[in-house]
């Protein structure tokens, strides 16, 4: 048992779990053909059939009830502010599940010849507002009014002390739907983090029917027709926003130090993380000089390297591995994607910075408030 | 010349009124072109007047007569009072300072996290101020080493005043960055 708890630890150690996940995603939701062919072959498409649903429900079902034998994983998980968060995690689950199940069957019958499960046969299939919507919308109503009841009552509400500003609490924990920002402060400056970023996500979402114009596949659930755009946009949710919201939940503890989820939140856990900005690398551990006073001769290779990272590496993916997506999007929808990507992976670029070289700023210049 | 004939048609009541003159004919309480135009910038003139005022309320909100502030400058007792090595609390939760007594002087470091402005809590163990948000590290002296903090802690004005108490003053603030510190009132030697 203890031999289990602390494979798990390691498990949920950053590095890992991020890795793991990021090399397993795109195999289970495949970008293209290549990845799309070893999905195939490793028969992870079978991931979305009911018996993997109930497998996997099962597994995470017994995970949380043997986790709640542990008392520092029980500590967390039945705080009633985390509790919701758990329900999350298997709702996520069920409704990636769910329109999978459905894409993946409506892909199976378009390559047997058959019409899509979504197709509509009138009259034949013709429902009635009143009574076939309302009356089910009614009982689901009741429901869930009867759940939150008995939620409200079961779980108390975590009120505390009066607010203080000299006193945060420890983990200060932003409320669960905005954790994934949270998390994306710790590598960011909070105007990247807590401005620029969240617009771009806003603006991202916005642009995507104008980017993606492509009718094919709308109006029933698929796979195949759209395997970019579904890769990149689960690999956002589930990824970037979902994940970081577990992370936040549940591995973050006093200090914003990473805890295993069977592990004591200790206060004084130590752990060496003494971030050096990228300009100090190449002058005091590459150069041996010193850093420069003037601030642009000190910067400057952070602005080289961001600026090949925009503005060199979208005509050479165009020429290249994007080739087929250039010819089809045109100059001005490529540039919009692939710029709105590019900002997108700096996330968990900056996090494997940190994590593995203590990276804090590509581009520090603190007198200026900017810093990237 | 459409309003000398208004006036004439005043009179007619509705149901003598042929058919075919439904739609043109006018009446007494009928809104004419031109007072549905008085009406109109009678009406935005009000509307400009209400949301005019409002919004001047509201900027006043913002500067009211009386300020409840709390007091920026303060004393904080003798220089001996201080345990030289030690990060001292006492004026955390009042004035949110920490005065950091060593070998050579005092000096008043603000408490607010120069990331996104959270108090950071003394780990005397660690020798380091932990911030709990998103887990900035600043050393003792303030000099920010760990988490995304960009800059190091601000430190305020410390001087002596007469009666060899000492005097902090939050309205004056060093930044490191700026080459600040090395200005003789944001340390104060004894």
């Amino acid at each position: 048992m203890e031999g289990f708890k602390n494979l798990i630890n390691t498990i949920a150690s950053p590095t890992i779990l991020f890795t793991a996940t990021m090399v397993l995603f795109f195999f289970i939701f495949p970008l293209n053909d290549w990845f799309d062919k070893w999905n195939r072959r490793l028969k992870l498409h079978l991931l979305w059939t009911k018996k993997a649903m109930i497998i996997a429900a099962l597994l995470m079902a017994g995970f949380f009830l043997f986790g709640l034998s542990d008392p520092d994983f029980r500590s967390i998980v039945l705080k009633p502010d985390n509790v919701p968060i758990s329900g999350l995690i298997f709702l996520v689950y069920f409704f990636t599940w769910l329109s999978m199940h459905q894409a993946y069957q409506n892909d199976e019958r378009l390559e047997n010849g058959e019409k899509v499960d979504e197709h509509y046969d009138a009259p034949n299939d013709k429902a009635l507002v009143w009574p076939d919507l309302v009356y089910v919308e009614f009982i689901a109503l009741i429901l869930c009014s009867a759940f939150l009841l008995v939620w409200s009552i079961g779980l108390q509400a975590p009120i505390e002390e009066p607010a203080n500003p000299t006193e945060s609490p420890n983990p200060a924990k932003a409320p669960w739907y905005f954790l994934g920002l949270q998390e994306m402060l710790v590598y960011f400056d909070p105007w990247m983090a807590g401005v620029v970023l969240p617009s771009l996500i806003i603006i991202g979402l916005i642009a995507i029917p104008y980017i993606d114009r492509d009718p094919g596949g709308s109006g029933y659930y698929s796979y195949k027709n759209r395997k970019l755009s579904i890769a990149l946009f689960m690999f956002g949710w589930l990824v970037l926003w979902d994940m970081l919201i577990i992370v936040g939940t549940f591995l973050r503890g006093p200090n914003w130090n990473f805890f295993g989820p069977f592990e004591y939140w200790d206060i004084h856990k130590l752990e060496a993380l003494t971030n050096i900005n990228f300009s100090e690398y190449i002058y005091v551990k590459w150069f041996n000089t010193g850093m420069p006073n003037n601030i642009l001769i000190r910067e400057i290779w952070g602005i080289l390297v961001l600026l090949g990272y925009f503005l060199i590496l979208p005509p050479l993916l165009a020429k290249t591995w994007m080739k087929d997506l250039f010819a089809r999007l045109g100059s001005f929808r490529y540039s919009v994607f692939i710029v709105l990507i590019l900002i997108a992976l700096t996330l968990p670029i900056k996090m494997y910075l940190r994590w593995m070289f203590n990276l804090k700023y590509i581009i520090a210049i603190p007198e200026y408030f900017f810093n990237f | 010349m459409t309003e000398t004939k208004t006036k004439k048609s005043v009179t007619k009541p509705a149901s003598q009124r042929p058919p075919a003159a439904l739609g043109k004919a006018k009446t007494a309480d009928e809104i004419t072109r031109r007072s549905f135009f008085s009406w109109l910038s009678i009406g935005w003139v009000a509307f400009i007047a209400a949301t005019g005022s409002f919004f001047t309320m509201m900027l006043r909100f913002f500067f009211p007569n009386v300020l409840f502030e709390p007091v920026q400058t303060f004393r904080a007792g003798y220089p001996e009072d201080y345990t030289i090595g030690e990060v001292d609390l006492r004026w955390k939760d009042k004035y949110g300072v920490w005065l950091v007594r060593n070998e050579e002087g005092i000096y008043a470091l603000s408490t607010v996290c120069t990331h996104l402005g959270c108090t950071p809590n003394w780990l005397g163990l660690e020798q380091k101020f932990k911030c709990p948000c998103h887990g900035s590290g600043f050393y003792k002296t303030g000099i920010n080493f760990e988490g995304p903090a960009p800059r190091p802690l601000e430190r305020y004005k410390i001087t002596l005043a007469d009666d060899g108490q000492i005097i902090v003053d939050k309205t004056m603030v060093y930044q490191k960055e700026k080459n600040q510190w090395n200005n003789s009132e944001a340390f104060l030697k004894v």
